[in-house]
């Protein structure tokens, strides 16, 4: 489904990711970890399309298609899908308007008709249910005053509501409770199917107790030094990163 | 001829027209002079530093409109509110036009300002309120010179409209250039409610200028819910110039939708007169295309316990101009006051401008007062997280300004309104939205 190469890319001329390759395929469950400021995010932002990223070299397929030069809206409306680290809060657009917007932009865009209302409701019902959302939460206004917990539910929530090929999930763990974690990794995972594919990004192990990962990589230094099972990121958890480094080190040397 | 002296010299013919016996002419003759005296306002005055008149005054107005143009209802039929049932009183370049209009007498007065300056049973409230609170300044005092025709509004005592009233001021192309100088005149009883719709519109691309003065007055404990729909054509300015007096427990809502003319100059003046009054002055403006809008208001606080509320948002582009110059004065006395002004503003390029100048003067020791501006750009990181939701640029780019201008829109009550203002954003912005926000 997506097929990373060799993939370079800079932010402000600097360099972030150094020749990544990925091969996610439909089903399954890919988590990437590495310390603070190995790449992560930039990796998410750069499948997703964020324009204040540059890519230098390499190329992003998705379904046999290179969609490096699509702009993000483009990229939703092939089937991709991020969950954002840090939602941004836009005052005056409620979340329902923003998610039949979405929706139907999509749909416009993939040359079908607008969701019936009916529909609509009904599907916003079912998922905000999912989520254990408050009814009165998708009337206010994206994100504004939102909890961390709350914006991070929000965003599966919309997840849940598009239903893309391929979901990235950037720190979708981090500053959750214990129960928000167990509702957003629920959601997540009554979501996956056999033709979907999930790629979570976390510094920390915990989620991947409950969203349990098929692959596991390792991002340093904008490279993937190590990739292995689920068990690896017990290992990361037990030992840290520091002996990967060394490991690398040694490689090298 | 300088527009200034062609000026003068008309009202000489114009005072052939009217009724010299009448009292107001002494009020028509001071004006004339203090016209004479200070001419059209310039960039050297405070108020009028980010707005210039030149390039308006430079053209050869004709004064005194031929007789009614004839105008059908499908020619206007667009720029009224009609899925309501409404009054409507109806100018074609300044002159009433009856087979437009629909007014009444019944229960509340929704008429013509010539007849109440004419018939004698109006002249008491004439005496009353006419030229009251407009004050001495070049271009009201202009009006005040040259005024004879207008809506005249009076709201009984207790008496609720049960419609929305529409002043609706039609230019035509009869004229090379056209200037009019409407003279409205509302009053609003003790206990009495009105909602109140104005507009200005050009039905041709040939220049007007439009010097508009209305006074409203607002009795105890009445409620006022006034529109002004500003979308007119580039070739078309607007001097509006009103003031409103408000008793104590009294409402006055006034909302101002900028959203087309070549210059537009709101001079709003509220003066709070009794206690507990609440004013509420809100704004939306998007321009392009070199458009120029200049809001300037006051709110004057003379009693305690009194609120205001201030409330103006701009988006601009294309070499359009914005300014936002907003006054509160609260006098010693005028303790308790809650005023709040806040003036947000987008350029969407480099070629806009914005201008934004809050003014607050406070003699009282005891008040709340907040005023905020901002001038931005659109939030880039707002933009991508729609844009990361398959909303592509151009529609993501509208969303954002929607939702900037929509709690303005929040406070409109009448619906269709709110559905044509919404339209008309869409429309500026160049997008179709599926809802409404």
């Amino acid at each position: 489904m997506l097929k990373i190469k060799n993939l370079h890319a800079s932010v402000e001329g600097e360099n972030i990711l150094k020749g990544i390759n990925l091969e996610i395929k439909p089903g399954e469950v890919h988590a990437i970890m590495g310390p603070n400021g190995s790449g992560k995010s930039t990796l998410a932002s750069v499948i997703a399309g964020n324009e204040d990223f540059e890519v230098t070299e390499g190329d992003i397929l998705f379904e046999k298609a290179n969609i490096s030069e699509l702009s993000p809206d483009e990229r939703a409306h092939k089937g991709i899908f991020l969950s954002f680290q840090y939602p941004v809060e836009i005052p005056g657009v409620s979340v329902t308007n923003f998610i039949k917007t979405s929706i139907n932009q999509i749909r416009k865009a993939r040359g079908q008709k607008d969701m019936p209302a009916n529909e609509m409701l009904k599907k916003i019902r079912e998922k905000s249910a999912l989520l254990e959302m408050d009814r009165k939460f998708l009337s206010r206004s994206l994100n504004e005053g939102f909890s961390g917990g709350e914006k991070k539910r929000n965003e599966i929530f919309q997840m849940a509501m598009l239903e893309p090929k391929l979901a990235i999930l950037d720190e979708t763990d981090s500053g959750l409770d214990i129960d928000a974690l167990r509702i957003v990794s629920d959601g997540v995972n009554r979501l996956k199917t056999k033709d979907n594919a999930t790629l979570v990004i976390t510094h920390y192990q915990r989620l991947l107790d409950y969203v349990v990962p098929d692959v596991v990589h390792v991002l340093m230094d904008g490279k993937i030094v190590k990739t292995g099972g689920k068990e690896l990121a017990k290992e990361l958890e037990e030992r840290g990163y520091d002996w990967l480094k060394e490991e690398r080190a040694e490689m090298t040397s | 001829m300088e527009l200034k002296d062609k000026l003068i010299s008309s009202y000489i013919a114009f005072e052939e027209q009217i009724d010299l016996e009448n009292d107001i002419h002494e009020e028509r003759n001071r004006a004339i002079k203090f016209f004479e005296s200070t001419g059209f306002p310039t960039k050297k005055m405070e108020a009028w530093k980010y707005t210039s008149l030149n390039s308006i005054l430079k053209e050869d107005y004709s004064i005194f409109p031929k007789k009614e143009d004839t105008v059908d209802y499908k020619d206007i039929k667009k720029y009224l509110i009609h899925d309501i049932d409404t009054y409507t009183i109806v100018f074609v370049d300044g002159i009433y036009s009856s087979h437009l209009s629909r007014t009444t007498h019944d229960k509340l007065d929704a008429c013509l300002m010539s007849s109440a300056l004419d018939k004698e049973k109006y002249k008491p409230i004439i005496d009353k309120y006419f030229n009251k609170i407009a004050p001495e300044e070049s271009l009201t005092s202009l009006n005040t010179a040259f005024a004879k025709e207008g809506a005249y509004i009076r709201i009984p005592k207790n008496v609720v409209a049960e419609k929305p009233i529409q002043i609706l001021n039609f230019s035509t192309c009869r004229e090379v250039a056209l200037m009019v100088q409407p003279r409205n005149l509302i009053i609003v009883e003790d206990g009495a409610q009105v909602q109140l719709i104005e507009r200005h519109q050009s039905l041709t691309e040939n220049a007007v200028l439009t010097n508009s003065v209305t006074e409203v007055f607002v009795g105890k404990n009445a409620s006022v819910d006034y529109y002004k729909i500003q979308n007119d054509k580039t070739t078309s300015s607007l001097i509006d110039n009103t003031f409103i007096k408000q008793e104590r427990d009294s409402q006055c809502a006034l909302h101002t939708f900028s959203l087309g003319g070549q210059i537009t100059r709101n001079n709003l003046k509220f003066f709070q007169h009794g206690q507990n009054c609440n004013s509420i002055l809100k704004g939306v403006t998007i321009l392009s295309d070199k458009q120029h809008v200049d809001h300037n208001t006051l709110v004057h606080h003379t009693q305690p316990n009194c609120e205001s509320h201030q409330d103006y948002k701009g988006i601009f582009s294309d070499k359009s101009v914005g300014v936002f110059n907003g006054n509160v004065l609260v006098d010693k006395v005028a303790q308790k006051t809650n005023a709040f002004q806040s003036n947000n503003n987008i350029l969407i390029d480099d070629t806009a401008t914005c201008n934004s100048k809050p003014q607050l003067e406070i003699f009282a020791d005891d008040v709340k007062c907040s005023h905020g501006c901002t001038i931005g750009q659109l939030d880039d990181e707002a933009l991508y997280y729609l844009r990361s939701r398959g909303i592509p640029k151009k529609e993501a780019r509208a969303l954002l300004m929607f939702a900037f201008a929509n709690n303005v829109l929040d406070s409109v009550k009448i619906p269709e309104i709110k559905q044509r203002i919404t339209k008309q954003i869409a429309l500026k912005l160049g997008v179709e939205l599926g809802f409404n926000l």
